[in-house]
């Protein structure tokens, strides 16, 4: 039974993840090419993140509705911050003699992009991803009072008929997760900036 | 041919480039060099468009770039820079090859360029092409910054002080492997510089820019003769005095000489000579001015017990003043009886002495520094 659940909080966050990581990097990017846009991206992105998490659930459901889907909007936008600003920052930061050689080659823009400034920003966007996959774990649980799955139901249950138990059997497997994917991931993230 | 015409440049207020007209011909090895802040980069990175003037037209091969695609241009143009720059995410093949793909080379083509480039450095391709820039020294680094310049066989290459991070024996090695590529690919070579050794060896042409306009531009043989400003006078230090030969019979002469006053005696005399182990003898007056030399010979044949050794001085030996030209000693020299030229203070006193021993160590140190004896 709470495995179904636990898959159900995990598929939910995957989705999200990875529907942010696309965003995130595509903002990211637009952030650091278009003078313009840099500082209306990384404000937007910011404020996203002040905006209490249930607030911004229930936002969501007066457009979206009850569900799963809902949650997933709401988990997307909430992990954006993380993963535009470390994407922006590294493609700013990529040492301006690397982007000079890049150009002086005769590379486009989007070659430029794609095969010197990502792979050189790749630690740093992992990163971003590594916290927003962390936080989104714990967030996710809130989409129990918008009609979705996951680990808060038995959490809310729990609270529901005070019983300690099935508050703890929800809320162990979050703090588990959370743990285990940020000690993973660290070491990942170590390795790569090592390399870099 | 690259065709500078009018070429100017500013940063705002800041005036980076005055009015630029030169021409560097097709193979010609030629060296931008000035103190910092003169604007040799800016010049450089006009020609691959990196940065584009306010006013002016640069011709390649008598067309004007501002008309061609930048990214195409910068295909043909190869770069290098002192940081090197290679992409630490790609191997040394990668980084060789980018070019090439950029081009649309087939594999088995640019694959071949890579091994053909790694031959050229004597840096094996088994061994070398898998590795990634940080498993590199630095000076293998900036070998293969240097081949993926070349990689695409662009007809120019710009270099943008290449070695200037590098110890002063890898340094050396490279200047030599590019001079040896330049000749034998003959690639029209435009290469930034603030060492003036370098620019020396490795350079056609030199050309020397000041706060945006160049002050002189020539062969670095012409720049030494004739250098048209102070500022290159400076620039070019130790090798002007060699190549103007701006020197004199002071320079050449041995100043650890053997004087005696015109009353000293035979025997005497020649005690001294065989100590000091010298075969003549400077006589000076009573004032120290000079009177006349003596030699070995003339004291056993003329001299005798008690005899003065004023009464058998010559003057065979040939008189220079310490400022005299060195060249005219030099001649005097070789044509004196006696085998040395005696130099003379303005006030007639005894300077020095210079024999064909004190000549050769003096055009020695000249060459090669100080020397060790
Ligand atoms: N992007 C820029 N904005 C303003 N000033 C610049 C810029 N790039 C270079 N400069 C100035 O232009 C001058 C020439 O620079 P540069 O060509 O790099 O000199 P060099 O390579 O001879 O040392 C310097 O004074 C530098 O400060
Ligand atoms: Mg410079």
């Amino acid at each position: 039974m709470i495995f179904n659940y636990i898959t159900e909080h995990v598929v939910i966050v995957l989705i999200a993840i990875l529907v942010s990581i696309l965003i995130g990097i595509v903002l990211g990017v637009i952030a650091y090419w278009v003078r313009l846009a840099e500082k209306l991206i990384l404000w937007i992105v910011e404020i996203l993140q002040t905006i209490p998490s249930l607030a911004l659930l229930a936002m969501l459901m007066i457009v979206f509705g009850l569900g799963n889907v809902t949650l997933i909007v709401g988990l997307v936008l909430y992990a954006l911050m993380p993963i535009v600003r470390n994407t922006h920052t590294g493609l700013t930061n990529v040492e301006p003699f690397i982007k000079d050689a890049a150009r002086g080659m005769g590379m486009t823009k989007l070659q430029r992009l794609v095969k010197v400034e990502l792979p050189l920003s790749f630690p740093l966007i992992f990163s971003g991803i590594k916290i927003a996959l962390v936080n989104s774990l714990s967030v996710a649980v809130m989409g129990v009072l918008i009609g979705a799955g996951g680990l808060g139901f038995p959490i809310y249950r729990g609270i529901q008929t005070q019983s300690m138990q099935l508050i703890l059997t929800g809320a162990i497997p979050v703090v588990l997760m959370a743990l285990i994917f940020d000690f993973f991931m660290s070491k990942i993230e170590r390795r790569l900036l090592k390399r870099a | 041919m690259i065709r500078f015409e009018n070429v100017t440049k500013s940063y705002g207020k800041n005036v980076i480039l005055r009015n630029l007209n030169f021409t560097i011909n097709p193979g010609e090895f030629v060296v931008l060099i000035g103190p910092s802040g003169c604007g040799k980069t800016t010049t450089l990175k006009t020609i691959n468009r990196l940065i584009e003037p306010d006013g002016g037209k640069i011709f390649i091969d008598e067309k004007d770039i501002t008309k061609e695609n930048p990214v195409e241009l910068r295909r043909t143009i190869g770069y290098v820079i002192q940081q090197i720059g290679l992409f630490p995410n790609m191997t040394v093949e990668e980084n060789i090859a980018i070019v090439p793909k950029l081009l649309k080379y087939p594999k088995e083509k640019w694959q071949g360029v890579v091994k053909e480039l790694l031959e050229l450095v004597g840096m094996p391709y088994e061994q070398n092409a898998h590795k990634y820039p940080s498993e590199l020294s630095g000076g293998q680094q900036q070998r293969i910054g240097v081949l993926r310049a070349l990689a695409a066989s662009p007809p120019i290459v710009l270099m943008d002080e290449p070695f200037g991070a590098l110890d002063p024996i890898t340094r050396d090695t490279l200047q030599d492997e590019v001079r040896r590529i330049q000749k034998k690919l003959k690639k029209t070579i435009v290469f930034v510089t603030h060492d003036m050794d370098e620019a020396l060896k490795m350079a056609d042409v030199i050309v020397f820019m000041d706060s945006g306009k160049i002050l002189q531009m020539a062969s670095p043989e012409e720049m030494l003769r004739n250098p048209a400003d102070p500022l290159i006078a400076e620039f070019m230090g130790k090798h002007m005095s060699n190549a103007n030969m701006i020197f004199t019979a002071a320079d050449f002469m041995k100043t650890r000489v053997t004087k005696v006053s015109r009353t000293t005696l035979t025997l005497q005399s020649i005690e001294l000579m065989r100590n000091r182990e010298v075969n003549s003898l400077l006589v000076i007056n009573d004032d120290d001015t000079y009177f006349g030399s003596v030699s070995i010979e003339k004291l056993r044949s003329q001299g005798k017990p008690g005899k003065e050794i004023g009464d058998m001085v010559s003057d065979e030996a040939p008189v220079v003043n310490v400022k005299d030209d060195a060249r005219e000693t030099f001649d005097k020299l070789m044509t004196s009886p006696t085998g040395y030229v005696v130099v003379l203070n303005d006030d007639a006193t005894v300077a020095g002495l210079i024999t064909k021993t004190s000549m050769t160590k003096a055009m020695g140190e000249a060459l090669w520094g100080e020397m060790s004896s």
